[in-house]
């Protein structure tokens, strides 16, 4: 290609216990589509995050048109000419096209905004983008999926951007409209604007791209691949091939085959659709699929925190219609967002893992904190917390620690007679015990709970956010609780956990389960093929 | 089978006694400006503060003055801790304090009116509740309507008359004292008391800070949210429907006008009183300090013969400087806890 614009080297980003970017090289030319690849987690999205200056690079070097270059907020990198258009697009329904194209950078005289002349430059942009007939006065609320692309993309132009980052674009869109939307692209790219496009669909890469860079783990893996010509089983093997090899735990055997959930025809418009399954007690069922396929919302919905509006759920053979009954009947989730969705950051850890439980300790409507923090520091034991103090707010535990306080909470009170051994080896601990730990015996509460038998976990995604080592602890937590006789169905993105941890895997793509098998009959290509639409070993140069 | 890994490291935890010392700390500087607060009393009327009747006259009186706020700063306290808020305690304490002093209603004596006042605060906490749960009203938009309507209501019932309280029993709840301190204070007392265990100790205690710290946690834990929302506002009638009669004894009536502005009272109390107003945290002790610091300021005003007008400027200014302080206090932390 010809000119290079943008150059990264050696980029480093680390977040609290996790290296999101761990020595990025990319090279992008002016007036090309420089594809990006990788599966989830592969850090593409700190990336763009990093070049959009939202987050700021820890090492390594990032040079933009030949000068260093490290925007300091999102405007400072606008300003240098580069604009990102977001997965989730950042609009503002209640604007106007015009309004929305020049937020940030409003045209105006002496503070009054000059729409007359926002709505003329906007008009312009539009007719560019091929169009003219959104109006630039049009609320965008009132727009189709589609049109909001345009807004994004006209206020991409309305900076007079070089570079263009697109996450996803397609994702929205339907089949036609991603045709207009590379019409586009290829306009933008023949007056010398570079776009890096992030797409999961192989089949659009092949079809837009020029050049292509492979991310894996926080480092890019191969970069400079031909779009076009690139072997498909050698995109994939980079993107998949482990530096890190997890480490499974072996299969239960023991496993019952009667049924103890079972989801017939299960449906939610818009969401997913007609999905039956079933879980047997001690068997690990997998959904792959990726982010926004319905996998989240399925769980909820058999969770009963949506309502479906069509379909059974039944547990042990009682229909579950609200979250209460079915935590009464011994469902328990872990949701895919820890800290919104299922922590009291601010809360110490036993009451985090008391939350769904703490009635059942209660006496006459007092809560028993002692008893609650001797069976969560049980549980922590059990889990292997780190550190292992039930006080602490949850808010200082790293990723993986608040997942297992997540899943620890599902636990409590089972198995009471192991439990009371495994303190009684950290009670003869004596002196290092921390402060705040249960202060005399385990009292004889923590095997007869009621709320304690949980026999069937959901768990969505349960090791985003938590780093290797962390994971591969999770992993061995799941498969003790499958043998010991605990049901657990798992949705994860990363496919290899699903082969790994699963008994079944089931495939989720656009809503439905399109493919159902057991998951030593699986590779990763096979899953990842189906997972991306098929689109990968269709007509693939070999 | 799973913890038979090598033991965890066992590194004490300084921040969890950070934690703990949290709330005492800022209790002590509630205290601490209590303190300042007497001390200015004491330069600006030492001829007052030099006779040990007065002083303890003057705590009592504070304390007295305090007793129907604090009641109501209990149940706000909880509600705004639930995530919620409540800005029609003024006008039910009115329209409980009006409906238990009709003629009607005292005719059954004062068991009547006080089951009147309280069942009235009750009820309408109740309409609050569902209304913001089930009818999905922001908090704010239902309590304001609440407060215009129940001011209505009372004004109706009254027909704008001050209602004179005739019931002995009623009146002589003011003037009562037990051990020397005057039985509204005991009021006061056994309120904050009760709601401290409710809040510390028991399960409604738990599910409040859950709803309010997180609620879409506490729902996927099973806690019912939208019902616990409804008992708080219920929670909350209830405390002004007791402060309803409280205030009626102290003026042995009661009008439509009554307990005005008690909504701001109330809220400003909790707030310095370490309340997040976001939810999810906040302490009984804390809010009834703040509702001390308030009295005692009024107090200090009126033994020096000064304006409200001034008074309610200062009071701003310590509700923000209050806010500030918490608001530096909490980043620090959370910086802190990043690390």
């Amino acid at each position: 290609m010809t000119e290079v614009v943008l150059r990264l080297v050696d980029v480093v980003k680390t977040f609290p216990g996790v290296r999101a970017l761990d020595g990025v090289q990319l090279e992008v030319a002016a007036g090309e589509v420089h594809c990006l690849l990788g599966q989830n987690g592969a850090g593409k999205s700190t990336l763009i995050k990093v070049l959009a200056g939202v987050h700021h690079a820890d090492g390594g070097e990032i040079s933009w048109l030949g000068e260093p270059f490290a925007p300091a907020t999102p405007q400072a990198a606008m300003r240098a000419g580069i604009a990102t258009i977001y997965q989730e697009l950042d609009l503002v329904d209640e604007l106007s096209v015009a309004e929305n194209a020049f937020l940030g950078h409003e045209r105006s005289r002496l503070g009054f905004s000059r729409r007359r002349a926002a709505a003329v430059q906007t008009r312009a942009i539009l007719a560019r983008l091929g169009h003219a007939e959104i109006s630039p006065t049009e609320k965008v609320r009132r727009l189709p999926a589609a049109g909001k692309q345009i807004v994004s993309m006209a206020r991409a132009l309305s900076h007079d951007a070089k570079l263009i980052v697109m996450d996803e674009p397609s994702a929205v869109l339907a089949h036609d409209e991603v045709a207009n939307l590379f019409r586009i692209i290829r306009e933008l790219t023949a007056q010398g604007i570079a776009v890096i496009y992030i797409s999961h669909r192989l089949a659009e890469i092949r079809e837009i791209g020029d050049r292509v860079t492979v991310l894996k783990d926080g480092r890019t893996t191969a970069s400079h691949l031909s779009a076009r010509d690139t072997p498909t089983r050698e995109l994939v093997g980079k993107m998949t091939g482990r530096t890190i090899e997890y480490i499974f735990p072996p299969r239960a055997t023991n496993r019952e085959s009667r049924v103890l959930l079972a989801v017939d025809g299960l449906t939610r418009h818009g969401e997913f659709a007609d999905v039956t399954l079933t879980v047997a007690p001690g068997e690990i069922v997998g959904i792959a699929g990726l982010v926004g396929s319905g996998r989240s919302e399925l769980l909820e919905t058999i969770f009963g925190a949506r309502r479906a509006d069509a379909g059974t759920v039944t547990l042990d053979g009682h229909r579950i219609t609200s979250v209460g009954a079915a935590v009464r009947r011994g469902m328990g989730m872990a949701p895919e967002e820890r800290k919104s969705q299922a922590l009291l950051l601010d809360e110490p850890v036993y009451k985090n893992m008391t939350l769904a439980s703490f009635a059942g300790f209660a006496r006459a409507g007092f809560t028993a904190a002692r008893d609650e923090r001797a069976a969560a520091l049980t549980t922590a034991d059990r889990l292997d917390l780190r550190p292992r103090d039930v006080e602490r707010p949850a808010r200082t535990l790293s990723g993986g620690n608040q997942q297992k306080v997540v899943v620890g909470r599902w636990l409590l009170g089972k198995g009471g007679d192991r439990q009371k051994v495994v303190v009684g080896r950290w009670l003869g601990r004596g002196g290092d015990r921390p402060e705040g730990a249960a202060d005399r015996p385990l009292p004889g509460k923590g095997g007869d709970q009621k709320k304690g038998g949980t026999r069937l976990l959901l768990l969505d995604e349960p090791t985003r956010g938590v780093d290797v080592g962390a994971r591969a602890e999770l992993y061995r937590v799941i498969r003790d609780l499958a043998a010991n006789g605990v049901g657990v169905l798992l949705v994860s993105s990363e496919v290899p956990e699903v082969l790994g941890l699963a008994d079944r895997v089931l495939v989720m793509r656009e809503g439905r389960i399109v493919h159902e098998a057991p998951a030593d009959d699986l590779d990763e290509d096979t899953v990842l093929d189906l997972v991306m639409a098929g689109s990968l070993l269709e007509g693939e140069p070999t | 089978m799973i913890a038979q890994t090598a033991p965890p490291d066992v590194r004490p935890s300084p921040k969890s006694k950070r934690r703990l010392d949290d709330n005492t700390a800022r209790n002590l500087g509630l205290v601490g400006v209590l303190v300042v607060l007497v001390v200015i009393g004491i330069v600006t009327k030492p001829e007052l503060y030099s006779d040990p009747t007065w002083v303890r006259n003057n705590v009592l009186t504070i304390l007295q003055q305090a007793s129907a706020i604090g009641v109501v700063t209990v149940g706000m306290t909880f509600v705004i801790i639930g995530g919620g808020i409540d800005l029609s305690v003024g006008a039910i304490i009115a329209l409980a304090g009006v409906w238990a002093t009709t003629l009607a209603t005292q005719s059954h004596g004062a068991a009547g009116m006080i089951f009147t006042a309280l069942v009235v605060g009750i009820a309408v906490g109740l309409i609050n509740g569902v209304l913001i749960s089930y009818g999905r009203l922001v908090p704010f938009i239902a309590t304001l309507a609440m407060l215009v309507s129940a001011r209505g209501l009372a004004a109706q019932i009254s027909g704008k008359q001050t209602q004179v309280s005739a019931n002995d029993t009623i009146n002589s709840i003011a003037t009562t004292k037990l051990l020397g301190v005057p039985l509204l204070v005991w009021i006061l007392a056994l309120v904050v008391a009760a709601g401290w265990v409710l809040l510390n100790r028991t399960t409604f205690g738990r599910r409040t800070v859950a709803v309010g710290g997180n609620p879409e946690a506490a729902r996927l834990a099973g806690i019912n949210v939208k019902w616990h929302t409804v008992l708080l506002y219920a929670l909350s009638g209830l405390c002004c429907g007791l402060a309803a009669i409280m205030l009626t004894s102290q003026a042995t009536s009661a009008q439509a006008a009554m307990a005005n502005l008690y909504e701001l009272d109330a809220i400003a109390a909790a707030i310095i009183g370490g309340t997040l107003l976001s939810g999810g945290r906040g302490t009984i002790v804390g809010a009834l300090f703040g509702v001390l610091v308030f009295s005692t300021i009024t107090n200090l005003f009126a033994i020096n013969n000064l304006s409200t007008e001034v008074q309610n400027m200062v009071k701003g200014g310590i509700i923000v400087a209050a806010v500030l302080i918490q608001q530096f206090r909490y980043r620090s932390l959370t910086q802190l806890l990043k690390r």
